[in-house]
């Protein structure tokens, strides 16, 4: 398989002085290309090292393609955005999804296990006028996508990290560990060891700084599934010392619900959260 | 027969989100404008139903990552209603200091990347930085302070993790508070000088007669709590909110519009509306700033909302200085809760204005029903009547001049297009059939 960094100097002849950039947004809340924004002490240093061709959050310059590296925030939930990420990827070298919507279908998915016209009736009054799609699926379901950047939000190191790999024509360097190693590093008293709190850290991937439990609260996944999580082993462990599936379930469908490795998770949960409430409604 | 003329702009630019305008002319006269707002709708109140109540606040942040804490702080208060929650007065403080932090960050990131350009006539902060690299980089690091104040409290600046339901998971340590108070200090002053610099910039003479709404309390500049008043004399209670005004569906937006109920009229929520509402109780400084460049109140100019967002910083920075200074780490830092059938609404201040939540909880602690209303849903109808009565002045170049001209009114208003649950579409129809298309992706030569 090629480098898709590589792609960088192969496809361009001749090679431009700056790769140029584009960000694309779908379905979102604008925190992941914020994010870029947010690097508020390398902004000016990242526009001198790229051309910044298309981001239209950023600037009112916007240049048509062909681009050499695409960011794409949000997911997929329109006929016309199904579309519109086809021509993203004829118009990109390389394409980088950023963050939980663009890689695992966001909060938002959570209407793929729910009666979509019945979310459209309780929103709008007038659902006809409204154009979308039954799901909410993350980019590499309709495209190829070269790089994925996990998080909701992303991290702004990783985001830099990223942009400096493919401007210098290296490989991104994105650690696939799990959140634990982060806190141990920190020296943070495990939330679940200690208080008995639910904690997604072991099964979610590295990217945050394990913020979560720094503040007593467990983490609740925004970077997605870790390198050879185990989930099941996990989620029996907290089935087993007194959680119930029913509080469980929510933990591992939320912003990254679509990550197949969650999604696993939290439909076996489910059903086991099932079978104790008709348990329960035969006993009573 | 006169001469029917379309011109559109597919995609508005610097805002937040996606939309566009468009506008239909028959000759001088103008036939139709519609800000259209196409951001993806991702449906927040239905998949709010049936879930925790304690992962609202988690989960409502993600509407907006611009504003994420104006949906934090309107949730759990709204649900602390519902549940029969008191908080007390230090976690009351310090959500107050949390929302100092993204009124700096949000004013901050609009001011000089976003509003500031149309005054020089450049496409990006990026841009303007190479004319004022002062005044662009004192922006940005003005900026980054808000930011730090978010991660040092929130944990992250984008969907902070520490606000719960009941107050914070945990209570910042005095030293995380202390460290951040070089900066700020060094940040008030910038503050000071970003609105003197705004206040200088050739503003159009454009007057409007505007409603404006917004929260006012009596003894502090209202963010989280007050009442619901407005510069023609409405004063309600937060209660009250649905019964004064109502969404309204419209075909070409995904976002709901909001109007008065009382007449279908259309209101302006926001930094000057506020600013106007509640100019004495701006901290002294920003006062003495406000009269030292002359800004006149009420002020109905959209476009010197820039001027607001600079005075409201100067506060911000005020007054988390001195809550910075008087921090100490406190106990407990979130109130228990049983859980109990309820139903509580909120107004709080996001940087783009008002901002509504309603739930219905259950006994289990389960969300049952849930009603947002984001501040440019609010804003979207009078955005439309600014430009009806802008367009005549802006018509007498070439469409794209006069897109570009109606975009910078937009633009004034910071609308989170995100934010209205949903894309915001530009188009001028002056019967020619003529686009100006900026938005998709064009062309992949």
């Amino acid at each position: 398989m090629s480098n898709p960094a590589d792609s960088l100097s192969q496809n361009d002849q001749p090679a431009p002085a700056r790769p140029r950039l584009a960000v694309f947004k779908f379905a979102s809340c604008d925190g992941c290309q914020l994010s870029l924004l947010d690097c508020e002490d390398e902004l000016l240093t990242v526009a001198s090292a790229v051309h910044i061709a298309y981001f239209p959050e950023a600037s009112s310059r916007m240049e048509a393609g062909p681009y050499d590296v695409a960011l794409v925030e949000g997911s997929i939930t329109t006929p016309h955005d199904a579309e519109r990420i086809q021509e993203v990827r004829r118009s990109a070298s390389v394409v980088v999804t950023i963050g939980a919507c663009a890689t695992a279908g966001g909060i938002q998915s959570l209407k793929n296990w729910a009666d979509h016209e019945d979310y459209l009736r309780c929103v709008y009054a007038r659902p006809e006028y409204i154009s979308t799609l039954a799901t909410s699926t993350p980019i590499a379901d309709h495209i190829k996508v070269d790089y994925e950047l996990r998080g909701c939000p992303v991290s702004r190191h990783q985001l830099l990290e990223v942009i400096g790999a493919l401007v210098a024509g290296r490989r991104p360097r994105l650690p696939t560990y799990s959140v634990c190693l982060d806190c141990k590093r920190r020296g943070t008293v495990c939330v679940e060891v200690a208080h008995g709190i639910p904690c997604l850290g072991p099964v979610t991937q590295s990217g945050c700084g394990a913020i979560c439990p720094s503040f007593d609260r467990g983490c609740y996944g925004c970077f997605g599934p870790a390198a050879q999580c185990n989930c099941q082993s996990l989620t029996d462990q907290y089935l087993n010392t007194g959680t119930r599936a029913e509080s469980l379930l929510p933990l591992l469908r939320n912003f990254n619900a679509t990550a197949p490795e969650f999604r696993e998770a939290s439909n076996r949960v489910e059903s086991i959260a099932l079978e104790s409430r008709s348990e329960q409604e035969t006993r009573s | 027969m006169s001469e029917t003329r379309s011109i559109k702009v597919e995609a508005l630019t610097r805002v937040e989100g996606e939309g566009g305008l468009h506008i239909r002319l028959n000759g001088d006269v103008i036939e139709d404008v519609q800000l259209s707002i196409y951001e993806p709708p991702r449906f927040f109140e239905g998949f709010l139903r049936g879930r925790p109540l304690e992962e609202v606040p988690d989960i409502t942040a993600r509407i907006c990552g611009i504003c994420p804490v104006a949906y934090q702080m309107s949730a759990v208060h709204a649900l602390e209603q519902a549940l029969g929650v008191t908080i007390t007065p230090e976690i009351r403080r310090l959500r107050r200091l949390l929302y100092c932090g993204e009124w700096i960050e949000s004013h901050g990131l609009h001011m000089h990347l976003l509003q500031a350009p149309d005054f020089f006539n450049v496409a990006s902060g990026i841009e303007l930085a190479g004319r004022f690299p002062k005044e662009v980089n004192r922006g940005l690091k003005l900026k980054k302070q808000g930011n730090e104040l978010l991660e040092a409290l929130g944990g992250r600046a984008i969907h902070p993790i520490n606000v719960a339901v009941g107050g914070f998971y945990r209570a910042p340590k005095k030293e995380e508070m202390q460290k951040l108070i070089p900066a700020f200090e060094w940040g008030l002053q910038a503050a000071i000088d970003a609105t003197r610099w705004v206040a200088g910039f050739d503003f159009p003479d454009f007057q409007r007669l505007y409603e404006m709404v917004s929260l006012s309390h009596p003894d502090e500049y209202a963010m989280n709590e007050g009442r619901i008043v407005s510069t023609s004399g409405l004063s309600i209670d937060v209660a009250d909110y649905e019964a004064t005004f109502a969404e309204h569906h419209v075909a070409h937006s995904t976002a709901l519009h909001s109007l008065k109920t009382v007449d279908k009229t259309s209101y302006h929520v926001g930094p000057l509306a506020r600013v106007n509402l509640n100019r004495e109780r701006l901290c002294e400084t920003a006062q003495r700033v406000a009269d030292e460049i002359r800004f006149e109140t009420p002020c109905m100019n959209p476009f010197k909302a820039i001027i607001a967002r600079g005075l409201e910083v100067i506060h911000a920075f005020d007054e988390a200085l001195s809550i910075l200074r008087d921090y100490r780490p406190f106990k407990p830092c979130r109130i228990d809760y049983e859980y109990r059938h309820g139903e509580g609404c909120a107004a709080t201040e996001a940087p783009r204005g008002l901002i509504y939540h309603r739930y219905k909880v259950d006994d289990a602690g389960k969300v049952v029903f849930a009603k947002i209303v984001p501040p440019t849903s609010q804003n979207q109808r009078q955005i439309e009547l600014d430009l009806i009565d802008w367009l005549p002045r802006v018509l007498g170049g070439d469409d794209q001049q006069t897109a570009d001209d109606c975009e910078r009114l937009i633009r004034s208003y910071d609308p989170c297009i995100s934010c209205s649950t949903h894309f915001l579409k530009l188009t001028i129809d002056r019967g020619r059939s003529e686009e100006i298309e900026s938005g998709e992706i064009r062309g992949e030569a």
